[in-house]
């Protein structure tokens, strides 16, 4: 085997499959080849950053965390995943019921959607869409409707409260948070997410063509990380949910496995927008040493290693989270509206203009 | 599978919308129309229009479905009562749609080669993209729309800042 072929190993081996298939079901199969492992692997990662989240928060306030379950607590989101099959599921008796009923289903369904257009790998990414950015940024909006959706047909004041702030919150921190990309789709010309990960594959010497060592991607790295905080509604923007205030926000009236249902979405929603600002200005899957370190283990490694380097990246952007949770407390919400509109998207607008302005004067 | 698609997200579509026309409720009517402009989203999706597709969803179930619920509950509007009407809507009316839909889909199937055809981005390959076709065009010959239809986009703001404002 070339080494052009041993990192394609998952793309061949799929292929290998799909030889076995009949030809008139090889389309369908292809799809279920491609959509099955991110199923998988996601909800996998979802497990990990509970445990993450919970022993890191634990760490930085000066307890444990879970410790009960497993070796150092590590089974705790599978005792959690059965508590919330087994408790009863209640609807309130004046919510609407079918609304009620959609509302996780469509928000879980948004949440795994955006993982159609991320590439975790050369060649391994479901669709390859000319406007992959965009299809990216059209799921956003689906959750916002599943969170009024959750809000309103619950039918509590609560939900309501919360539901309200949510849909504000995320529509005012949309804004930014696509002209904060734009630099990216400026830079790289193209709004498929394979394209601008191409773009910054290449070296020189040591340094990787990353947009996070460009100026105008160093600011838009900082003005996407803020607003996609508040966008995935995490904390110190976590106003929508605010537990000691509004009890739990639009998901008050939920309970049991819609619930569980809720809490997947928004870490599903936290990953997502790891995965982008990996994708978007630290080069995806593409290694920080490039060809300094000559390849080593053997094939499966090499096959292995783009991979991790994405996963390492995002975990990377889901410790920052947990850490930025942990320390920085709840801002109020007009402070919150004023610094998305009036601080983070002139700022945006300026970084779009600069930006402009010296790819012109390069030519 | 265009076909299959096509189906599902045909009658997806055709579905929310009379579902939209008999609900009582303004929040409930809202949420059927997202439901049709999603499932006419898929279908532009199927045509090969990624960016429309992409588009129809962020503007119209995103931003404009979003501001129609929040004025819905800002206006505080409660469920309707059904009333019946004067009974010259049930004689008059419903036959009249029916002759007007008929008519009109008689005259777009028969005077097919008159009307002409659109290509909705289907002459194009794989080598370029829906996207830089359309940014092209849209900054070269539909420039003066474009800028005109951002100028007026520009104006509906300015007057619904005048009408928030309060009296000093």
């Amino acid at each position: 085997m070339t080494p052009e072929t041993i990192d394609q190993i998952f793309v061949l081996s799929k292929g290998w499959l799909l030889g076995y298939v009949l030809a008139a079901l090889q389309p369908i199969g292809s799809a279920i080849l491609s959509v099955v492992p991110v199923l998988v692997v996601f909800p996998l990662l979802f497990a990990i950053t509970t445990v993450l989240e919970r022993k890191g928060l634990g760490r930085i306030q000066n307890r444990y965390g879970p410790n009960r379950v497993g070796p150092y607590g590590i089974w705790q989101p599978i005792a959690d995943g059965i508590k919330s099959l087994t408790k009863e599921d209640i609807v309130p008796r004046t919510a609407d019921q079918v609304v009620h009923f959609l509302a996780p289903l469509l928000l879980v369904l948004a949440a795994f959607l955006a993982y159609a257009v991320l590439p975790i790998g050369k060649n391994m990414v479901i669709t390859n869409l000319n406007a992959g950015l965009l299809f990216f940024f059209a799921v956003g909006s689906m959750v916002e409707l599943a969170v009024f959706m959750a809000g309103w047909s619950s039918r509590s004041k609560y939900s309501l409260l919360g539901a309200m702030r949510a849909v504000a919150q995320m529509i005012s921190y949309e804004v930014p948070l696509v002209l904060a990309s734009i630099v990216v789709i400026m830079a790289s010309g193209s709004l498929s997410t394979v394209d601008i990960v191409n773009m910054q594959a290449t070296y020189t010497g040591i340094w990787p063509h990353w947009f996070l060592f460009t100026p105008w991607g160093f600011a838009g790295f900082i003005l996407f990380m803020v607003a996609a905080t508040a966008e995935s509604n995490r904390a110190p923007f976590d106003l929508p949910e605010a537990e000691s205030e509004l009890v739990a926000g639009y998901h008050t009236e939920y309970s049991s496995m819609k619930f569980a249902m809720f809490y997947m979405a928004e870490y599903a929603n936290m990953i997502t927008v790891a995965c982008v600002a990996t994708l978007l200005f630290f080069g995806g899957a593409s290694s920080p040493f490039g060809h300094l370190i000559p390849a080593f283990g053997g094939p499966i490694v090499q096959a292995i290693l783009p991979v991790l380097w994405f996963v390492f990246k995002v975990f990377c952007f889901l410790f920052l989270y947990i850490w930025v949770r942990a320390t920085l407390p709840r801002f109020r919400y007009d402070q919150l509206m004023g610094f998305g509109w009036k601080f983070l998207l002139p700022l945006a607008m300026l970084n779009i203009i600069a930006t402009s302005l010296v790819l012109a004067f390069r030519g | 599978m265009q076909l299959a698609l096509f189906l599902i997200f045909g009658v997806l579509c055709v579905a929310g919308a009379l579902i939209f026309l008999f609900q009582r409720h303004p929040i409930n009517s809202a949420l059927s129309l997202v439901a049709v402009m999603m499932s006419l989203a898929v279908i532009y999706w199927t045509l090969g229009a990624e960016f429309l597709a992409a588009a129809q969803v962020i503007v119209y179930s995103g931003a404009i479905m979003v501001l129609f619920v929040f004025v819905v509950m800002l206006l505080n509007a409660g469920e309707e009562t059904r009333t019946h009407g004067s009974s010259m809507a049930y004689v008059a009316g419903i036959p009249g749609v029916a002759g007007i839909l008929a008519l009109l889909t008689y005259i777009f199937l028969h005077e097919r080669e008159a009307l002409g055809a659109a290509q909705l981005g289907g002459h194009l390959d794989g080598a370029t993209s829906n996207i830089a076709e359309l940014s092209r065009v849209l900054f070269t010959e539909l420039l003066l729309p474009f800028e005109v239809t951002s100028i007026l986009i520009l104006v509906a703001i300015l007057g619904a800042v005048v009408l928030a404002r309060k009296e000093q």
